[in-house]
């Protein structure tokens, strides 16, 4: 009976493990998704993507800077004032360490910046260039 | 004129009787609320809290009937100019607490004040639209709502600074210049 609780506990634990994801473990998910090697992510159309402003659903143009700032290592807000964590790694290590919280943003933020989800490529290009920045 | 001023004052008269009534204290801590008329009914919920506040602060379900919640919750891809959608378990663990806890769930005194003014078929889709609402921030003016530090009347917490623990107690508020 102990056995077999000490063996669920490790089977649980080490299940866990498998499931913690770091920017490496997404940037090598989206190559393979794009069907390109990690070393083809570009962390300069990352960035350009970040900038890149696109004609809003109501009114002004928008881009990922619009709530996450300029600079990716400081705080945002959200149009009702709420403080947004910063996104890149280097200001935020929890960022890109839950893969369900990162597919569930990119879906509605692409879809709301660019009016369609985000390719494999423009995801891993996006992570590979927050996740240089020091 | 006399009439109308006599139907006025009767209608006030009433209007605080029934105030009155519904704001005896009798009844408040048992169904979650404490006996205060500004406090939102203490109410966990994991998917609730995690999901809206990751935008704005989690509104009571005591706010909006349920009608109105499930309007909000079945149009989240379009969630007041954004898209807020989630996958269908957690919007169907969100709605079942929203609806569980409306305004007209009869479970706290708020949703009742709110209910007190709200018409049988209404089901608003803001907050900010319900007479309720309306009424109690009727003094702050226009120019108020818009400033930069506020950003909106969807921004509780820029005035009510308690507001993230459910306490929007008159005397707490600051209005930001």
């Amino acid at each position: 009976m102990i056995k077999q609780i000490a063996w669920t506990g490790l089977m649980l634990l080490s299940a866990s493990t498998a499931v913690a994801d770091t920017p490496a473990t997404f940037m090598a998910r989206y190559a393979q998704q794009a069907g390109v090697a990690v070393s083809a992510l570009s962390p300069a159309r990352g960035e350009a993507l970040y900038r890149s402003e696109h004609p809003g659903q109501s009114s002004a143009a928008q881009s990922c800077a619009s709530c996450h700032t300029a600079n990716p290592k400081q705080a945002g807000q959200t149009r009702v004032g709420k403080r947004i964590e910063p996104l890149a790694p280097a200001a935020n290590p929890s960022r890109f360490t839950d893969a369900a919280k990162v597919e569930k943003w990119f879906r509605r933020n692409c879809m709301d910046v660019l009016q369609r989800e985000c390719s494999a490529q423009e995801k891993g290009d996006f992570i590979a260039w927050l996740n240089q920045i020091k | 004129m006399n009439t109308l001023l006599r139907g006025i004052g009767v209608l006030a008269t009433v209007g605080t009787f029934s105030l009155l009534v519904f704001s005896l204290p009798s009844g408040g801590e048992a169904r979650g609320d404490s006996g205060a008329g500004d406090v939102m009914p203490r109410l966990t919920h994991k998917a609730w809290q995690q999901e809206c506040a990751s935008c704005h602060l989690a509104y009571s379900p005591a706010l909006l009937p349920r009608a109105s919640w499930q309007r909000v919750m079945g149009g989240l891809d379009r969630h007041f100019g954004e898209n807020a959608s989630l996958d269908p378990a957690t919007q169907a663990d969100i709605l079942h607490f929203l609806e569980a806890n409306a305004a007209d769930s009869g479970r706290s005194r708020m949703g009742d004040k709110v209910m007190q003014r709200m018409g049988a078929n209404e089901a608003p889709l803001r907050i900010t639209e319900t007479r309720w609402f309306v009424r109690e921030h009727d003094e702050v003016p226009r120019a108020t709502w818009v400033r930069k530090s506020v950003g909106s009347a969807a921004n509780c917490a820029a005035c009510h600074r308690q507001a993230e623990k459910g306490l929007f107690n008159e005397h707490d508020v600051r209005i930001p210049k």
